[in-house]
């Protein structure tokens, strides 16, 4: 797992449809092992759910505190959706699929035709 | 190292052994103590907390502050950092939880603390933790390393020594994990002890537990339970160190208030009876009242009490005592609990006290309020806080019998006991003047107070041959020869006066009684004169008469003296006469028969020598025998 911003796919055909793009920021303190699940988690998510429409960018606060202000994390792993927009938040390793893809505010049901 | 202490080796001693006792003494009687590693305190700054706390929180601990919603908690907590950043240079971080930065800023602008500006000097750090449960979802696993990191930057950033999480307990709201809070809880205040930062923690208050998540279960150093209660329409705060582990602390249930300056407990300086005694004096602003002090008023810095009832003149001395001291140029404070300033000046010019040049020269200062728009804490604030701002030597608060409506007995005596230790602390000499109702007497019912006056002036209308005086007499003054006269006091258009009473009968006279008594006392003087005079007269009379008869007995005794001196001349001339004539007849018989006459001559009696007494000298031989062995 890379530790600063570390950007997963950014495929060309999401930037042409920006409300289908997904801006998803995690925040972790560390290479734990709930960072790492978590990263997992939502990687595995995406690919399923967002295939070429979203962006992780990883954020660890050990090397960068101050950003915890910024998006009021308190808690870590903590995921935040900046885009679309409302910002969302969702916290834990991210092992529950459904509570993540509600959170997200993503349909269980797959978006694959 | 550390070897100048001769203590220290004691106090290293029972530090190896893991049992030093952590217990701070009262400022000031510790010292024979041997050199223990005392508990160190961070002051809060805030007034009287420090003295209750005795030296302020646990430092590198944590401290919880708990209690209902508007007590104070926030306030109390912020006081701690903006004192410790302004005044002990120690920076601190403010974890809000409730309200953001701007909030706080304008919540406490009010009292004078600029937020904002010493968030610019770093000395200061406000981060908001929002936490909204609507916003947050959560999946799985989780721990609040955000929040560690994000305190911890905060720390490093300005290098805190401080830090407040207000109302960790709204994680709980935003947090549905229970478990997971608590654990992280712990560790938090156990990191916080690590990072050398003195906490304070604040928390709502619970139903039966202090606060509503269980925080004292964590934060065990010392607890502050805040309470805001009212009694009687008067709402009071109030504060209670519930406990202070390896302190003492003062116990009660001390009131507080939230002021223009913030907050202050006012337990101010009742814990230890240590302010300075001192030798002066100063006038009561009446010469002849002062020669009742042996001549030189009261002692300064002490406290009086004149008490008297409705229109005894009580009033009027404090009004001559606070002119006294402007004309001798100190400042003088005058707490009107009755008056308007212009009124009473008005008043006072009747009896002759001009107190008009005293505060134009900003000498005397008035400070007029009905007592009952406050109450008592505020009371004592304000008195603080006037006593702060204006310095003043003099004091007069007129009269103490307002504040006493105001509160209960009990709490009125507590606060009296907290003022006057403040006013003594500040060397400040003040007048209280108290009415008694006309029923009762005035020794009883100051009873409350009396313990904690140092001289007490007693007023009395004294009701006598219809109409009414004033009778003035000293019930008490501490370490000073005191008169144990009763004077009249008079109030005329010229000032006060004090005019020495008579007595008749057992009866003490005043007003127009002692005068008929005085008019009649001289007559029945002249009348005693007159009659001595007569005496003195008769006297010399009966003398004049007795030596005028002497010396008629005299002259008549000389006559007879002459006359018979005169016999006794004639007498003896008369006898040598004839006895000149008996010898001219004898020389004429002699001559006649001249040798018939021959000298005759007999011889003595012989005396020969006595015999010895035979006696005497055998009872000596004897004698001489018995004495040889």
């Amino acid at each position: 797992m890379t530790t600063s911003r570390a950007r997963s796919r950014k495929p060309g055909t999401a930037r042409n449809d920006n409300k289908e793009f997904w801006k998803l920021r995690l925040y972790v303190a560390g290479e734990t092992p709930k960072s790492l699940t978590a990263f997992a988690n939502l990687k595995r998510i995406c690919e399923e759910h967002l295939a070429g429409k979203y962006h992780i960018e990883i954020v660890d606060l050990i090397k960068d505190p101050k950003l915890a202000r910024g998006d009021q994390i308190i808690a870590v792993p903590t995921l935040v959706r900046k885009l679309p927009e409302p910002v969302r938040k969702i916290i834990g390793d991210l092992s529950n699929v459904e509570r993540t893809l509600v959170g997200l505010d993503l349909k269980p049901v797959p978006l694959r035709e | 190292m550390e070897q100048q202490f001769g203590g220290d080796r004691y106090a290293r001693g029972l530090r190896g052994s893991g049992k030093a006792r952590r217990i701070e003494g009262v400022a000031g009687m510790t010292r024979q103590k041997p050199n223990l590693e005392l508990l160190e305190k961070a002051p809060t700054g805030i007034a009287g907390l420090d003295e209750i706390t005795l030296g302020g929180f646990p430092r590198c601990r944590a401290t919880l502050i708990c209690g209902g919603a508007g007590c104070g908690k926030t306030l109390t907590a912020l006081e701690f950092l903006v004192h410790g950043a302004t005044e002990y240079n120690e920076p601190g971080v403010f974890m809000a939880f409730e309200e953001t930065e701007e909030e706080l800023a304008r919540n406490v602008a009010s009292l004078g603390f600029d937020l904002k500006g010493l968030v610019k000097r770093k000395k200061l750090v406000v981060d908001y933790v929002r936490v909204e449960r609507s916003e947050i979802e959560e999946t799985g696993e989780y721990d609040l390393e955000g929040l560690f990191i994000r305190l911890g930057y905060a720390i490093d950033s300005i290098k805190a020594k401080r830090v407040v999480l207000d109302t960790v307990e709204a994680l709980f709201g935003g947090l549905s994990q229970e478990g997971i809070l608590r654990a992280e809880l712990r560790r938090l205040f156990r990191w916080l002890k690590g990072k050398g930062v003195t906490a304070v923690i604040t928390g709502e208050r619970g139903e039966n537990t202090l606060t509503r998540h269980g925080l004292e279960e964590y934060v065990a150093d010392c607890v502050i339970l805040l309470d805001n209660r009212v009694i009687n329409q008067v709402s009071t705060r109030r504060l209670r160190i519930v406990k202070y582990r390896g302190s003492l602390h003062g116990t009660n249930e001390y009131p507080f208030l939230i002021g223009q300056s913030g907050l202050s407990v006012l337990p101010i300086t009742s814990l230890c009876l240590d302010h300075a005694a001192g030798r002066g004096r100063v006038s009561t602003g009446v010469p002849q009242l002062d020669d009742m002090f042996g001549g030189r008023g009261f002692y300064r810095a002490s406290t009086v009490l004149i008490s008297g009832g409705a229109g005894a003149g009580k009033s009027s001395i404090a009004a001559a005592f606070a002119r006294g001291g402007v004309e001798r140029g100190e400042r003088v404070l005058y707490f009107s609990f009755e008056e308007s300033p212009e009124q009473f000046m008005r008043n006072m010019r009747s009896v002759g006290i001009n107190l008009r040049p005293g505060v134009d020269k900003g000498l005397l200062k008035f400070n007029s309020i009905r007592p009952s728009l406050r109450g008592l804490e505020m009371h004592l604030l304000a008195i603080h806080e006037a006593v702060r701002d204006f310095q003043p030597r003099l004091m007069v608060i007129d009269p103490i019998t307002n504040l006493i409506s105001v509160g209960d007995p009990l709490e009125v005596r507590s606060m009296l006991t907290r003022l006057i230790d403040f006013l003594k602390h500040e060397q400040i000499t003040t007048i209280f003047t108290s009415l008694t109702p006309a029923a009762e007497t005035s020794d009883k019912s100051e009873a409350g107070v009396s313990s904690l006056i140092d001289t007490w002036i007693s007023l009395r209308n004294v009701e006598n041959a219809g109409e009414r005086n004033r009778a003035l007499h000293v019930l008490k003054s501490r370490g000073m020869a005191h008169s144990n006269q009763v004077r009249e006091f008079q109030l005329t258009s010229a000032g006060i006066k004090l005019v020495a009473v008579s007595v008749s009968g057992g009866d003490v006279l005043v007003g127009s009684a002692r005068f008929a008594h005085d008019v009649q006392t001289a007559a029945e003087a002249s009348k005693r004169k007159e009659e001595l005079e007569r005496l003195r007269r008769a006297v010399e009379n009966k003398r004049r008469a007795a030596s005028a008869r002497i010396s008629a007995l005299q002259a008549e005794s000389e006559a007879e003296l002459d006359e018979l001196n005169r016999r006794i001349a004639e007498e003896s001339t008369r006898i040598s006469a004839l006895s000149n004539a008996s010898e001219a007849m004898l020389r004429r018989r002699m001559d006649g028969n001249a040798h018939s006459g021959g000298a005759l001559s007999e011889p003595g009696p012989q005396r020969g020598p006595r015999p010895p007494r035979r006696n005497a000298s055998d009872g000596s031989a004897k004698q001489q025998t018995q004495v040889e062995p």
